[in-house]
C-alpha cells in the first residue's frame, strides 16, 4: 500500500468508539497509547521518548550480567543513541534529523541491518488499527520496515484514527488484495514482545520492543 | 517425552511425577488460572458459536484437504516459493538437511514448531553437522536441558527459575540471579547473537492459505519474526491440516486460538508471509522461501470417517490446561511429543501403537477437554476409540474378555455380585466398608475405604417397597445402575419415596442392566453395545413419562451414549432415540419437571457443599437444578472451589492408575473442607464411593450424601 497518500491528508477524527475501544484493548496489553493533533507532536513525541530512555534499556533488568563472548561482543556494537524511521517522508526527515541531532540522536532510515545489536527507537506508520484486539497493522514488505518494529527497544507506530476498524474482519478483503502481490510481508503487533515461558511470569521484551507506543494521528 | 513399553513401567514413571513438588505445585496454579484468563478473554464473545465455527471450517478444510494443497502448491511455486510435500518425517528432515546443505548453511535458528517436534527435526539436523538453536525461550531452554516440551504452548513449565538460572549460568559461562525478568533478557542478548550468525531460519505455521500461498504465524516473543527476516533461507514446516482456504478461515480461528491457548485475545505478533520477501543482506537480495508440507498420515486421516476431526486441532494446548491428570503428572508422563488429550490420540497416529499403548489407557473420561477444544474435538470419545483400536490390533486382554461375556448376561453378572456378597461378608465393617481389601489390590489402592455389596440388592427390595400413588403426576421408570442397585440400595429407597411422595408412579423394569459404561471405557464397545440393546427393550421407554437415575454415569450414557452406539442398529435406532429424550438425572427430574416447592422441607438453612459430577455438568449440561435442590430442600449452598473438577474415580480408571486418582480426591477433599460444611452432597454413586471412602480414610469429619438422601431427611 502507498503510504505516501497518509502524509499529505488532513486527519479528519473518525469514529470515536472504535478509537476508544482500540485505545482501551491496546492499553491492556501494556501499548501505551497517546494522541496527537499532527505529525510534529507525534515526531517530538518520539524524539523526548529517546532522550528520556536509559540507553540501553537492559540496565533496568541486567545489561550488567555477564555474558558469553560472542553475545557480549553484539551487545559492545550498540554504541550511542539511534531513532530509525524507514517509511518516513524524505523531506520531513530532514527537519526531523535536525533535532535528533542537536539532541545527540542519529537519526537512520535504512541500513538496520547494520544494528542488529539493537536501535532505541524504531518510528513505522501503521496500516490499521483493529479495535477488538489492540492491534496494529503494519505492512512490514520492505525489510527496514520489518527491522524497525524489531530491533527496536521501543517501537513508535504512527496511526491515523481514521484507520481504526472494529475487528480484523473487516479488512479482510484488503489484506487478501496485498497478500495476492508476488510477495509480502505484513505483521499484526498486539503490545510489545512478551513471554510467560518461566513460571509463566509475564516479562516484556523478549526478543522484540520491550515497549510499543502508539500514537493517534487525527485525534483530540 | 513417555517411552515406556509396559504399564508397569509407565505407572512408575507417572509415580515419580506426582512425588514432583515443583511440579505439582505449578500445574495447581496453571490450572486454576488458566480457567480464570479463558474466561475472562472469551467474555464479550460468544464462545461455543465461534468454536461451532472453527469446527466446520477445518472439517471443511479437511474435505478438500487435496484440493488446497494442488492450490496453494500452484500459486506459492508461481510466486517464487519452493514448495516441497513430505511423505513423513524422515522424508520432511532428509528435504529440510538438503535444502541447508545446498545453501552452504552451517548455523540453524528455530522458532517454536510442534510439527519440527513430531519429526525430531532438531537431532536429525545436528546429525547432519549442523548447528541449531531454538530461539523461542521455552523452546530454547528445553533444547539446552536435552529434554522434548511438557506443553504445546509453554515448552517449560516443568522448570522452576532456579533451574533456568543454573542453566544460564551454564550457558553464558557466568553467575546469573533467580530473577526472572534478568533471565529474560540474558536470552534475548543471547540469543540476538545466533540470529546475526544464523544461515537458514526454520519455523513452523498455524496457518497455510491456499488462495495466496501465504503463511501465518502467531507468536508472543517476536522471535519467529527474526528467524523468517534475518537469514537469507526459510524453511517453513507445515502439517497438511494447516492448509484453509483464505485469509478469512485463518482470522476466524485467530479469534479462538491464543483466547484459547494463554487467554490472550490476541498474540502480540501475527505474521503473514506470502513468497519470497526482500532481504537485505545482499544488494536487491530476495528471501530463498521453502515451504516443507508434511504427511506423515494426515491424508490417510482426512479420509477416515471416525477419526478426520483429529485434524481439527489448531495446537492451543487447551486440553492439557484443564485435564485433571494432566495437572498431576505434566506434559512429560501426559504424551510422547504431542501432549494432552490430543496427543494420546496423536501419538498413535504419528508416532504409533507402541508409543501410544499406555498413554490412551490414562484418561479418566471427565470431559473436561471436550469442553474447551477450540475446535469441538469429541476427545474423550476418540481416546477411547484409539484405545479400541489398539485392542483390536493386540488383542483385548483377559480381563476385558472376561468382563465382556460377563456383562452380555444379566444374570450370570448379577449373579456374580450376589456371590461375591456372601464371600465379602466375613470381611465387612458393621458400617458397610471392606476391612481390608481382596490381595489383588496393593497398597496403593488403600487412598479410600471401599464399600462392601449390600445385603439385599433394591432389585430384591423392590417388591416390598413399591410405593402405590392414586392420581400421578407422572409415570416414571427408575433406571437403577448396577452400583446403587448392588451397593447403595438406600440411595433408590430414598429417591422412591420423595418421588411418590410428589405423586409419581414408579416402576422399577427387573430386565435392565449395567449401562455398559464400564465397557465403554475399556474399549470394548461391541459389547456396550448389546448391552445398550438390553436395557433398551427392558425399560420399554414408551409405557413412561420420563426414566430418572440417579446416577449421573448411567444418565450421561444413555442419553448420549446409547444414540450413537444404536445409530446404525436397522429396527433400534429410533427407539434408542426416543428413549434417550426421555432419561433425566435425579435432581433434573425434581427441579425441572415437578418443580418441587420448599414448603414441603424443613431445614434450618445448614451450610451443605456440592460435588459437580462430571458426567452431570459437562456430560449433560445440568449444572443449576442440583445447587437449586439443595437450597429448596432447607439447606443453604456452600459452593467449593472448583466444585466441577473430576473427582478422581472415572470407574475402572481409579483402579487402573490409583496413584493419580488418589492426588486428585486429595486436592478435591481440601476445596470442600475449606468451605467448613460438614455435610457434601454428590448425584453419582462412583463420585460418591470416591468422596465417601476417601473422607473414611482419612478421618474427616464430613458426611458424603446423595442428592435423595438430603431430600429425604429434610421431608416434612
Amino acid at each position: 500500500m502507498n503510504l505516501s497518500i497518509l502524509w499529505e491528508r488532513s486527519y479528519a477524527v473518525s469514529d470515536t468508539s472504535s478509537t476508544a475501544l482500540f485505545t482501551h484493548k491496546a492499553e491492556l496489553v501494556s501499548t501505551i497509547v497517546h494522541p496527537a493533533k499532527r505529525l510534529d507532536d507525534a515526531l517530538a513525541y518520539a524524539l523526548s521518548a529517546c532522550v528520556e530512555k536509559e540507553a540501553c534499556p537492559m540496565l533496568i533488568s541486567g545489561c550488567e550480567a555477564e555474558l558469553s563472548p560472542p553475545a557480549e561482543a553484539l551487545c559492545e556494537t550498540k554504541r550511542g543513541k539511534i531513532i530509525a524511521a524507514p517509511d518516513l517522508d524524505a523531506t520531513l526527515r530532514e527537519g526531523f534529523a535536525e533535532q535528533c541531532d542537536q539532541a545527540g540522536i542519529r537519526l537512520i532510515h535504512e541500513g538496520l541491518r547494520d544494528h542488529l545489536g539493537g536501535i532505541d527507537i524504531g518510528i513505522t506508520w501503521a496500516n490499521w488499527g483493529i479495535a477488538e484486539t489492540g492491534t496494529l497493522v503494519i505492512d512490514s514488505t520492505r525489510e527496514e520496515i520489518r527491522l524497525a518494529s524489531m530491533i527496536s527497544e521501543i517501537h513508535v507506530v504512527l496511526l491515523p484514527v481514521d484507520r481504526i476498524v472494529g475487528g480484523a474482519d473487516e479488512i479482510a478483503d484488503a489484506l487478501e488484495t496485498a497478500m495476492r502481490d508476488p510477495y509480502n510481508y505484513t505483521a499484526f503487533i498486539t503490545g510489545a514482545s512478551r513471554t510467560a515461558d518461566i513460571e509463566r511470569v509475564l516479562a516484556l521484551g523478549v526478543h522484540g520492543p520491550l515497549e510499543l507506543h502508539v500514537l493517534l494521528l487525527g485525534d483530540d | 517425552m513417555q517411552r515406556s513399553t509396559t504399564l508397569k513401567g509407565y505407572r512408575k514413571d507417572v509415580g515419580v511425577a506426582l512425588k514432583n513438588e515443583f511440579l505439582r505445585k505449578a500445574m495447581d496454579n496453571f490450572a486454576v488460572a488458566y480457567r480464570a484468563s479463558r474466561e475472562n478473554a472469551f467474555r464479550e464473545l460468544d464462545s461455543e458459536r465461534l468454536i461451532q465455527d472453527v469446527a466446520e471450517l477445518k472439517d471443511r478444510g479437511i474435505d478438500q484437504m487435496e484440493a488446497l494443497l494442488d492450490q496453494f502448491i500452484a500459486v506459492a511455486t508461481s510466486k517464487g516459493v519452493h514448495v516441497h510435500l513430505a511423505k513423513d518425517s524422515q522424508q520432511a528432515n532428509e528435504i529440510i538437511a538438503t535444502i541447508a546443505a545446498e545453501s552452504g548453511a552451517k548455523r540453524v535458528i528455530k522458532s517454536k514448531s510442534m510439527t519440527a517436534e513430531e519429526t525430531l527435526l532438531n537431532p536429525y539436523l545436528e546429525i547432519k553437522g549442523l548447528d541449531v538453536t531454538e530461539t523461542d525461550l521455552g523452546e530454547w531452554i528445553i533444547q539446552l536441558r536435552g529434554e522434548g516440551p511438557s506443553h504445546m504452548v509453554m515448552p517449560a513449565i516443568h522448570l522452576s527459575r532456579y533451574q533456568v538460572a543454573d542453566l544460564f549460568t551454564d550457558v553464558t559461562g557466568a553467575q546469573q540471579s533467580n530473577d526472572i525478568e534478568k533471565l529474560v533478557k540474558v536470552a534475548r542478548r543471547e540469543l540476538r547473537q545466533k540470529f546475526v550468525d544464523a544461515d537458514v531460519g526454520i519455523s513452523g505455521a498455524n496457518f497455510a492459505i491456499a488462495e495466496t500461498g501465504t503463511i501465518g504465524l502467531t507468536t508472543n516473543e517476536g522471535n519467529a519474526r527474526l528467524v523468517t527476516t534475518l537469514p537469507k533461507t526459510h524453511i517453513a514446516l507445515i502439517g497438511l491440516e494447516k492448509l484453509v482456504p483464505t485469509i478469512r478461515e485463518a482470522l476466524a480461528i485467530n479469534r479462538v486460538l491464543p483466547r484459547n491457548a494463554t487467554g490472550q485475545a490476541i498474540t502480540s505478533y501475527v505474521t503473514w508471509i506470502t513468497g519470497p520477501a526482500p532481504w537485505g543482506g545482499e544488494a536487491d537480495g530476495r528471501k530463498a522461501l521453502h515451504i516443507v508440507f508434511l504427511d506423515n498420515g494426515r491424508r490417510a486421516l482426512a479420509k477416515d470417517r471416525d477419526f478426520s476431526q483429529v485434524l481439527r486441532c489448531v495446537r492451543c494446548g487447551a486440553c492439557a490446561n484443564v485435564c485433571p491428570i494432566y495437572r498431576m503428572i505434566g506434559g512429560h508422563q501426559y504424551g510422547h511429543i504431542y501432549i494432552g488429550a490430543i496427543g494420546l490420540i496423536l501419538t498413535y497416529f504419528f508416532h504409533g501403537r507402541a508409543k501410544a499403548r499406555n498413554l490412551v489407557q490414562n484418561c479418566i473420561n471427565c470431559g473436561a477437554c471436550k469442553a474447551v477444544c477450540a475446535a469441538g474435538i469429541d476427545l474423550p470419545s476418540l481416546i477411547k476409540a484409539v484405545h479400541e483400536k489398539i485392542l483390536g490390533e493386540e488383542g483385548h486382554p483377559l480381563t476385558n474378555t472376561l468382563l465382556n461375556r460377563v456383562l452380555r448376561s444379566r444374570k450370570l453378572f448379577h449373579g456374580l455380585l450376589r456371590s461375591t456378597q456372601l464371600t465379602q461378608r466375613p470381611v465387612t465393617t458393621s458400617d458397610g466398608y471392606l476391612r481390608h481389601l481382596p490381595m489383588i489390590f496393593a497398597k496403593e489402592h488403600r487412598f479410600r475405604a471401599l464399600p462392601s455389596i449390600a445385603e439385599k440388592p433394591f432389585r430384591d427390595r423392590w417388591a416390598t417397597i413399591a410405593p402405590s400413588v392414586a392420581k400421578p403426576r407422572f409415570k416414571v421408570a427408575l433406571f437403577s445402575g448396577c452400583v446403587q442397585d448392588f451397593v447403595y440400595p438406600e440411595h433408590l429407597e430414598a429417591a422412591t419415596r420423595v418421588m411418590a411422595e410428589e405423586g409419581v408412579a414408579l416402576a422399577f423394569p427387573m430386565d435392565q442392566s449395567c449401562c455398559g459404561l464400564p465397557v465403554q471405557m475399556m474399549g470394548e464397545s461391541k459389547a456396550a453395545r448389546d448391552v445398550a440393546i438390553q436395557n433398551v427393550l427392558a425399560m420399554a421407554a414408551e409405557r413412561y413419562d420420563y426414566i430418572v437415575t440417579l446416577c449421573a454415569s448411567c444418565a450421561s450414557h444413555l442419553k448420549k451414549g446409547y444414540p450413537k452406539l444404536l445409530a446404525d442398529h436397522p429396527s433400534l435406532a429410533d427407539k434408542a432415540e426416543r428413549f434417550a429424550d426421555k432419561v433425566l438425572p435425579f435432581s433434573s427430574f425434581m427441579v425441572d419437571v415437578l418443580a418441587l416447592s420448599s414448603a414441603n422441607y424443613t431445614g434450618d438453612g445448614e451450610a451443605v457443599t456440592y460435588h459437580a459430577p462430571c458426567h452431570l455438568c459437562r456430560g449433560l449440561g445440568i449444572r443449576e437444578a442440583p445447587r437449586a435442590l439443595i437450597d429448596l430442600s432447607g439447606h443453604r449452598y456452600a459452593p467449593a472451589s472448583e466444585e466441577e473438577t473430576c473427582c478422581g474415580f472415572g470407574g475402572t480408571y481409579s483402579s487402573k492408575f490409583p496413584r493419580i486418582s488418589a492426588e486428585i480426591l486429595e486436592t478435591k477433599l481440601k476445596d470442600f473442607q475449606a468451605t467448613g460444611a460438614e455435610r457434601l452432597v454428590t448425584e453419582c454413586p462412583g463420585c460418591l464411593m470416591q468422596l465417601r471412602g476417601g473422607i473414611k480414610q482419612r478421618g474427616i469429619e464430613m458426611e458424603v450424601l446423595h442428592m435423595a438422601e438430603l431430600l429425604e431427611r429434610r421431608r416434612k
